[in-house]
């Protein structure tokens, strides 16, 4: 394979992004979670800047060198380098439609689009699509998470935090 | 007020050490008031009065060293030292965070006989959030780019926080006469150490002159306006003047409670600083 046209790079390098996944949720992946904000090549060195879904995740280094080890093999590849920035901000409204299902059948419910923090929103069991749920914790085994309780299906869940 | 120039970089700032001095001083605030908060809320891990709120002191514990973590960073682009160090290897008198962040949760010790006290957890936690709040709404507008920027997105995840201790808050004002009474002794506890919070030490001047940050008074009045809402929604009395603890922790002055929570923080890191996690 040749990969003299540096766009032609650019395109393999976020199809390869595209297997990079969420460690702590590993049916997403980092594009499908918006956290991708920019990919680019120049002279074999690629540079990808991360927004972090919340700052103290302890996730974003194992981010970090699994980018580092999906980018580096490629062909005419020097360096890879990853940044973590903060603006544009990461929200929840980056999810894409895609993200969004996969999260589901999860059983992680994403908030709506255009919720802000402490917006109130109706959420849904992932399981049986009941809106009889109620917020057991704002927080969760993860920074980014509630956990929630369906009601009638009796099941546990959980919903991202909008934020 | 408003001629203030922005400064977009590390690099930047690094020109004019006198801005430099003025937002080091400024960020160790911030970070350290944070780092040993997140540490004393961790402190509540397997005591707290349920295991939901062992997650959620646990998890905000994790945002917060986040959020500190970040600033020692900045701080590491501006000169100061590796973040790592700076989080563990200052001397307790480098640390700049208020007194009312190092008071000890209750009396004895973590691992022996902690009688650890919940209602000055939720007395001191709810109006450090509403100092951090407006601190962060001041710290948005500040002429240094990245900690404007940093701020907004620390202001998205303290919102999470802050709705969590207010609702204890309200649970224990509005619970038995046992309960009020306890969080009544611990606001009692928690107002005569207050005061100091915004304090911006000895850098004060150059800190608002650089439009870094707005100034100690109206970040008080600020504060003073938000908690006297929460106090009055809640039915609880206005207590009057706050008072300062004896130590001034933002210039450096510290309880022996800080270097004990440094210690042990720092016990890992310390036995080899050049290991690799
Ligand atoms: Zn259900």
């Amino acid at each position: 394979m040749v990969h003299d046209t540096p766009v032609l790079q650019e395109e393999l390098i976020w199809q390869l992004l595209q297997e990079v996944k969420d460690p702590e949720i590993p049916v997403i992946s980092m594009i499908e979670m918006g956290m991708i904000h920019k990919a680019t090549a120049e002279n074999g060195v690629v540079a990808v800047e991360v927004l972090p879904t919340f700052v103290g995740c302890p996730a974003l280094d194992i981010m970090k060198n699994s980018i580092n080890e999906k980018l580096r093999p490629v062909a005419g590849v020097r360096e890879v380098q990853v940044s973590f920035v903060l603006q544009p901000a990461w929200t929840s409204d980056r999810i894409s439609d895609e993200g969004r299902e996969k999260l589901r059948s999860f059983g992680i419910v994403p908030p709506p689009r255009g919720c802000q923090p402490g917006d109130p929103w109706e959420v849904r069991c992932p399981y049986c699509d009941s809106p009889y749920t109620r917020l057991d914790n704002l927080f969760g085994p993860a920074a980014c998470r509630s956990i929630l309780y369906c009601k009638q299906c009796k099941n546990p869940f959980e919903a991202l935090k909008s934020i | 007020m408003s001629e203030h120039s922005y400064v977009e970089t590390a690099e930047e700032a690094r020109r004019n050490p006198e801005y430099v001095r003025a937002l080091q001083e400024l960020l160790f605030q911030a970070a350290d008031d944070d780092y040993i908060l997140a540490y004393r809320g961790a402190e509540w891990l397997g005591l707290a009065p349920h295991i939901e709120e062992d997650v959620a002191f646990s998890s905000m514990s994790q945002d917060m060293m986040g959020h500190a973590a970040m600033l020692y960073e900045m701080l590491e682009e501006l000169g100061a030292g590796k973040a790592d160090d700076l989080a563990h290897m200052r001397s307790p008198d480098a640390f700049r965070n208020a007194i009312i962040i190092e008071r000890p949760n209750g009396t004895g010790d973590y691992a022996d006989q902690p009688h650890y006290d919940w209602a000055y957890a939720i007395a001191r936690y709810s109006l450090y959030g509403v100092f951090k709040q407006i601190r962060l709404e001041a710290l948005a507008y500040s002429t240094y780019v990245p900690l404007a920027q940093a701020a907004g997105k620390m202001q998205r995840e303290h919102h999470y926080h802050v709705r969590y201790w207010h609702m204890w808050f309200k649970r224990l004002a509005s619970s038995t006469d046992d309960a009020r009474a306890r969080l009544n002794a611990a606001l009692e506890q928690v107002w005569s150490d207050i005061g100091e919070l915004f304090l911006l030490g000895r850098a004060s001047a150059s800190i608002v002159g650089f439009g870094l940050i707005a100034g100690e008074d109206d970040i008080s009045q600020r504060w003073m306006n938000a908690t006297r809402n929460m106090f009055a929604s809640n039915g609880i009395d206005w207590p009057g003047d706050w008072g300062v603890p004896v130590q001034k922790g933002r210039e450096g002055q510290h309880t022996d409670d800080l270097a004990q929570a440094v210690s042990t923080l720092s016990e890992v890191y310390r036995l080899d600083p050049a290991a690799s996690w």
